[in-house]
């Protein structure tokens, strides 16, 4: 009887716990000291990091709340022209990577760009007669990644909203309160924690985005981490400054639970009838359409367009027989990533619900802080343990065999699939953790009480009521590794290339044009996934299966 | 269904590990120049030598730091990168090993090349001034640190100071002048910008070109390409600005090279060797010229009408090792310069 728990136990501890590995190896740095970088850094460009960073996030989370919750409300209570296709279209930015979009409004946007060109040849103006906004800067970088992460809290907050009965609408109506009250009062109070998730998503992306933040010459923490890293060479003073920034996202995170304290957000009520949407008519009905056509607009159909234009120009560079090569890598790495995250995450989070381990938890949450930590850093944190393995089993194998056996893991696919694994278990575990907490606990005992195991619990009672759950887990992973390059790039084994690296070497290498017909797959096989989700979440009333 | 998927991923895993499957004999090369830039003369080297050669293209400090974790079971045979800088700080982490060859010796000069055979130069680069035509007189311009005169205030345009260009740039510069000079050129440098660095090199000639500022800092190849280029606005833009060689009467034109060092434990040594002896035979040393529009380290290679266009030049005869040396200095003095 002791045994089984205490070994569930265990297997619940090492595999959050090797997930957290590479976290945990950077961080292995933290306790060298390094007081002379560190005094260069204050004295120069500390500040600027923390407040670009600062600012950064405050102006992300304002802009995807901005962009994502009116038209989440909109989808799911009202009626209005293209209320349909928006439901879905605005799932579409979330297939285009940060860094391509900043591509595409440069190329556009820029003094030397055809806009600005146009501009001056219709006005006879010159550099300084005229103000222009400046894309490349922090304005601009907040603006491109709110375009494309806004999704993340259209997705959950509109998912909360479908999956609020009426009764509760009703009720807070039958009290006295009007329209907006109710949504104030209750509706939105009630996907609360979903939109929290929404936005820790969005924001946790925020601070590990480097391609931006770079390419706009905007320094936050992540830029800051690579210069003293690479430039300065500092391993030390570079994982303390990585440090400092998971010491924010673990108080913001803490934060959020402490601020949610006890409230528990099941519905204790089964019964269940459809929201009948409210007709938006006239000046009403426009305003609907702009809320939900802007950030679509902005977000996909304009860098589309810029892509595809490109491509057009240059569509005889680039598409060959490698070309679908690197479809099929990015398509059959992104799936084996996907399946591999939603099994962990739903290990790991029926595991937390069965045992509720503070230290299981605790090492959960280190290792879904992956999310907010740079693609490269993951990527050496993986290296380091990986590479200590290698050394290991070489010389056993010199020992024994008299023979080395090489790399049997760096520098391998399952090396590439496992950093992702580790940057993306928050984006799976939170949506599954979110799942499992709306089936209401009792469900679990009169489940056992029949005499079902636990995994029968889940398998026969979680799982079916989960589908929706799961499946957006898997699509969102999948698209995150579509778009995902720098542990890609550092990772992967020899002759092995995605779109994303593709794209990025021809952007590197400053050939943005040619770099639009990768750039416009990655988008492209994304957008499958992405409407597949909205079905699924379409699908997902409560009382709807 | 977590049978499902389980096995799905069983079924799918061993997919994920052909890396073992590396042969002998075949050259394994880790390289920050980018696939398309190197990539066409692997293929033409397999056809001739019938050795194969597998890659893995990435950006400089990766690699290198790839290399290093993997320590001794390192497959990789050697080392590309775009940056003399980056060579040294192999050598300096003690993951090379010399090159006994004479056909590197004798085809690359000695500051193009490590002195202990560590590193060679593969391709050269220059970062010069460029000049807005009509706006700049060429009499005006004369060396680097003339770029610090009031007279160019808010006339220049640059990229970050993260870039390892400017970072090499600023090396040189230190190698030569000492850190103070240094410090004071990239103080007064920064308070010449025509705007706060933003984009690649290619951004700086369009920024000059459309007139957000008069003088541009960027590598030939940027500018060859943007000539070269099949985009209309690229090549309006460049042929708008003109080449001028700074510091012709003292030290010559900052200078940079991509080259390619063999790792410490490399297991094909000998055709890494080869490999790197190919990429400086003449037809590949043309190929570069006339691909990427980089100027061969070998003497006597044809370079093309365009290189010839701008003209011979006085280069840096600074051994290149200098400025990997000067590296992580160079990075402080830009940070207290304000150099973003």
């Amino acid at each position: 009887m002791e045994i089984k728990p205490l070994l569930w136990r265990a297997v619940l501890l090492s595999m959050a716990l090797l997930t957290a590995l590479p976290i945990l190896a950077v961080f292995g740095y933290v306790f060298v000291p390094a007081p002379e970088v560190w005094q260069h850094l204050r004295e120069t460009v500390l500040s600027d990091y923390l407040l670009n960073t600062l600012w950064l996030v405050l102006g992300v989370g304002f802009g995807v709340l901005l962009l994502g919750l009116p038209a989440a409300w909109l989808n799911s209570m009202c009626q209005f022209p293209g209320q349909r296709f928006f439901e879905w279209a605005l799932l579409l930015p979330l297939a285009m990577p940060a860094y391509i979009i900043a591509y595409t409004y440069t190329g556009m946007l820029d003094f030397s760009g055809p806009v600005q060109s146009l501009l001056r040849e219709l006005t006879g103006w010159g550099y300084g007669d005229y103000y222009f906004p400046n894309v490349r800067s922090l304005g601009g970088a907040i603006t491109m990644l709110s375009l494309v992460l806004f999704p993340y809290v259209y997705l959950l907050a509109r998912a909360a909203f479908l999956e609020q009965s009426i009764c509760v609408l009703e009720v807070s109506r039958t009290l006295g309160s009007n329209q907006w009250q109710s949504f104030f009062r209750v509706a939105l109070p009630l996907a609360r924690p979903a939109i929290i998730t929404g936005l820790s998503l969005a924001l946790m992306e925020t601070l590990a985005d480097f391609g931006t933040v770079q390419y706009f010459g905007v320094t936050t923490f992540t830029t800051g981490i690579f210069r003293t890293w690479f430039g300065l060479g500092d391993h030390a003073a570079a994982s303390q400054l990585a440090a400092l920034l998971m010491g924010f996202v673990f108080v913001l995170i803490l934060l959020e639970r402490w601020s949610r304290h006890k409230a528990r957000y099941h519905h204790t009520s089964s019964k269940y009838s459809r929201l009948p949407r409210y007709p938006l008519r006239g000046s009403y009905a426009v305003a609907a359409v702009l809320v939900c056509a802007l950030p679509l607009l902005l977000g996909f159909v304009i860098p589309v367009g810029q892509l595809l234009y490109w491509s057009v120009t240059t569509a005889t560079n680039g598409l060959d027989a490698d070309f679908i090569k690197l479809v099929w890598n990015s398509i059959m790495l992104a799936s084996l990533a996907a399946l591999f995250a939603l099994l962990l995450a739903l290990i790991l989070g029926y595991g937390k619900r069965l045992s509720n381990d503070p230290l299981v938890n605790l090492t959960a949450r280190i290792a879904a802080m992956g999310y907010a930590i740079p693609g490269t850093v993951i990527a050496i944190g993986v290296l380091i343990p990986f590479a200590w393995m290698d050394t290991q089993l070489n010389t056993i194998s010199q020992q024994w065999r008299g023979s080395t056996i090489g790399l049997v893991l760096s520098g391998t696919l399952f090396t590439v699939l496992f950093a992702y694994n580790v940057r993306f278990l928050a984006v799976s575990l939170q949506t599954v953790e979110a799942g499992l907490g709306k089936i209401k606990p009792t469900l679990d005992n009169a489940g056992r009480s029949l005499g079902l195991s636990a995994f029968g619990v889940l398998h026969r009672l979680h799982l079916p009521l989960m589908k929706g759950t799961l499946l957006t887990a898997i699509l969102l992973v999948f698209v995150d590794v579509l778009k995902e390059l720098p542990a890609t790039l550092i990772l992967r084994p020899f002759n092995f290339n995605t779109l994303a690296v593709r794209a990025y070497e021809l952007a590197s290498d400053e050939r943005l044009a040619d770099a639009g017909l990768p750039s416009l797959m990655i988008v492209v096989a994304g957008i499958i996934p992405v409407i597949l989700l909205s079905r699924s979440i379409g699908k997902s009333r409560a009382g709807e299966h | 269904m977590i049978k499902n998927i389980s096995l799905a991923l069983l079924t799918l895993l061993p997919l994920s590990l052909p890396s073992l499957a590396l042969a002998d004999g075949e050259v394994n090369v880790y390289s920050a120049r980018k696939e398309q830039l190197i990539k066409p003369l692997f293929d033409k080297f397999t056809a001739q030598t019938g050795i194969a050669v597998n890659l893995v293209t990435g950006k400089d400090d990766a690699l290198l730091e790839r290399l290093r974790l993997e320590g001794d079971n390192t497959p990789a045979d050697l080392l590309m990168t775009a940056d003399a800088g980056r060579l040294y700080r192999a050598v300096e982490m003690g993951l090379t090993q010399p090159v006994e060859s004479e056909v590197l010796t004798k085809a690359i000069p000695a500051n193009l090349r490590d002195a202990n055979n560590q590193w060679f130069g593969l391709t050269s680069r220059a970062r010069p001034i460029f000049y807005v035509k009509g706006k700049v007189k060429p009499e005006e311009l004369s060396t680097y640190e003339d770029l610090t005169d009031p007279k160019w205030k808010s006339r220049i345009c640059i990229r970050s100071s993260d870039n390892i260009y400017n970072q090499s740039m600023l090396g040189s510069m230190m190698a030569v002048n000492g850190v103070e000079k240094a410090q004071a050129w990239a103080d007064g440098l920064v308070k010449n910008f025509a705007r706060p660095p933003e984009g690649g090199d290619r951004d700086q000639i369009k920024a000059a070109a459309a007139g957000q500022c008069d003088i541009a800092i960027s590598n030939t190849y940027y500018y060859g390409q943007m000539l070269a280029g099949e985009n209309a606005e690229d090549k309006a833009a460049a042929e708008k600005v003109a080449i001028f060689w700074p510091n012709q009467a003292d030290r010559g034109t900052h200078i940079n090279i991509s080259g390619a060092t063999v790792t410490k434990t490399a297991k094909n040594k000998d055709n890494a060797v080869k490999l790197m002896e190919f990429l400086v035979n003449d037809e590949s040393q043309q190929w570069y010229a006339e691909a990427n529009h980089e100027y061969p380290v070998k003497a006597g290679v044809a370079i093309g009408d365009m290189l010839q266009g701008w003209g011979e030049f006085k280069a840096d005869s600074l051994n290149l090792s200098e400025l990997g040396k000067h590296n992580a200095e160079a990075v402080k003095i830009m940070d207290k310069a304000g150099w973003k």
